[in-house]
């Protein structure tokens, strides 16, 4: 039970544990760009339907914005910060990105994908993708990055439900 | 404003009786929305059911499925025996939002949510589904079908938290869930409709056209008794005694109502030798 002004969460976040106090407001969107200072993440709608903010939360992609802060302790979050650069090669050369604004929620649902490469056993790519809103690509160039990237060699990092 | 993070069911019973004020919170995909301003606007309480392990499993038994009211869209899609046993349930749950919803709503939050729209209703009421409601004291079942009294209302004590939704496994003839949105993901639905029959008896259920999700009595009669139908404009004066569509931003009453006549005699014309 909490009352007041603050929060106090424990959570992983980008492969740290961190201890933080959050505001009752807060989003877990607010939490990461103005607690924790990672601006990769961005917000666009702040109605879950644009995909700008999305992030892991145990290994999964989720709308930050649509989360209270609160609602983050004990879970795993892993924001664009953690994804090592040399693994966007294919979306650069693809046209994966104009803009930007949707890139980082883009980077991030591509990630999980291409760390469950058995989602495509059930699901087509563009499927998987229909969560980020991208009003510069038409899409084809981040379908071909990802699909370029999925043929590259194999990342590390934690697969789904992996903590 | 309070929030009360209850770590397992009982004590999330027992906050339940004590604070029946407290709004119950699972993923937020609805109360989420613009939540500062929700937050700025309205001091409430809420109780986060998000970490809550007894809501978040899934059980199979020999005669149904329970779904805690906890278990999310995206844990029934990554489940391959629902695919084979209820295939219903996974067409809905990958028509709701994209993945990033999908890992957040809870098939109990679309429940008690109460929208007229929710995907996740129609084909748990064409399975018969039956929800648990538990208090700290006792475990009432009520049938979906009877849960809702009208619009955003419901038969949920101020005690009670919807804990499981039990769906029978049964043997269908035919399972059918269409749903009309402005594009094909990211969308709420304008008018959806689910469909299930097992030798003579029909359930069919719709959404966005009724001030709750509702079963279609009158369609599910004329079919039953095979009725002839020889096109959508028979089945709308029919469907005029079931469902009552509004005007609203995301479509109008007329659109729904011929709409659902029409994906319902397309939908149900290869299956109904009285759909001439």
């Amino acid at each position: 039970m909490s009352g007041g002004t603050g929060i106090d969460i424990r959570l992983t976040l980008n492969g740290e544990s961190v201890v933080a106090r959050v505001d009752q407001g807060d989003r877990l969107l607010d939490f990461l760009r103005y607690g924790r200072g990672l601006t990769g993440t961005k917000e666009g709608c702040g109605e879950g339907e644009c995909g700008a903010c999305t992030v892991l939360l145990d290994g999964v992609p989720v709308n930050s914005c649509l989360i209270p802060a609160w609602q983050a302790r004990e879970r795993v979050v892993e924001t664009v910060e953690a994804v090592p650069e040399e693994e966007l090669a294919s979306l650069l050369e693809s046209g994966a990105t104009q803009c930007g604004a949707c890139t980082p929620g883009v980077v991030m649902t591509a990630w999980w994908v291409r760390r469950n490469r058995d989602l495509v056993d059930t699901h087509t790519l563009r499927e998987l993708m229909a969560g980020s809103l991208c009003r510069c690509t038409g899409y084809d160039g981040i379908i071909e990055g990802l699909e370029a990237w999925l043929e590259s060699a194999a990342p590390g990092g934690e697969s789904e439900g992996g903590a | 404003m309070t929030v009360y993070s209850p770590r397992d069911l009982d004590e999330a019973l027992d906050l339940r009786a004590r604070h029946p004020k407290a709004t119950p919170i699972a993923g937020g995909t609805d109360l989420g929305v613009h939540w500062p301003q929700r937050i700025a606007g309205d001091p409430a309480d809420w109780l986060d059911l998000s970490g809550v392990a007894e809501l978040r499993t899934h059980t199979w038994t020999d005669d149904e499925l329970v779904l805690g009211a906890g278990t999310t869209y995206w844990d029934v899609i990554r489940d391959p025996r629902v695919v084979g046993a209820l295939p219903l349930l996974v067409r809905a749950a990958r028509q709701v939002g994209a993945v990033q919803i999908q890992a957040r709503g809870t098939w109990g939050g679309n429940v008690v949510n109460a929208s007229p729209a929710a995907d996740g209703v129609p084909v748990l009421m064409a399975y018969d589904a039956v929800l648990e409601l538990r208090s700290r004291e006792e475990t009432e079942e009520v049938p979906l079908s009877e849960f809702y009294l009208g619009y955003k209302q419901m038969r949920l004590g101020p005690d009670q938290l919807l804990t499981g939704i039990h769906i029978p496994r049964r043997t269908y003839d035919f399972e059918w869930f269409e749903k009309v949105g402005s594009r094909s993901a990211q969308a709420i639905t304008k008018v959806g409709v689910a469909v299930t029959r097992r030798a003579a008896e029909w359930r069919v259920v719709a959404n966005s056209v009724a001030p709750t999700v509702c079963r279609c009595r009158t369609v599910e009669s004329l079919l039953a008794e095979e009725h002839p139908v020889s096109g959508p404009s028979d089945l709308a004066p029919v469907l005029a005694a079931d469902v009552s569509p509004i005007d609203d931003v995301r479509s109008t009453a007329r659109y729904r109502a011929e709409v659902l006549a029409r994906i319902i005699y397309w939908g149900l014309r290869d299956e109904c030798p009285m759909f001439t």
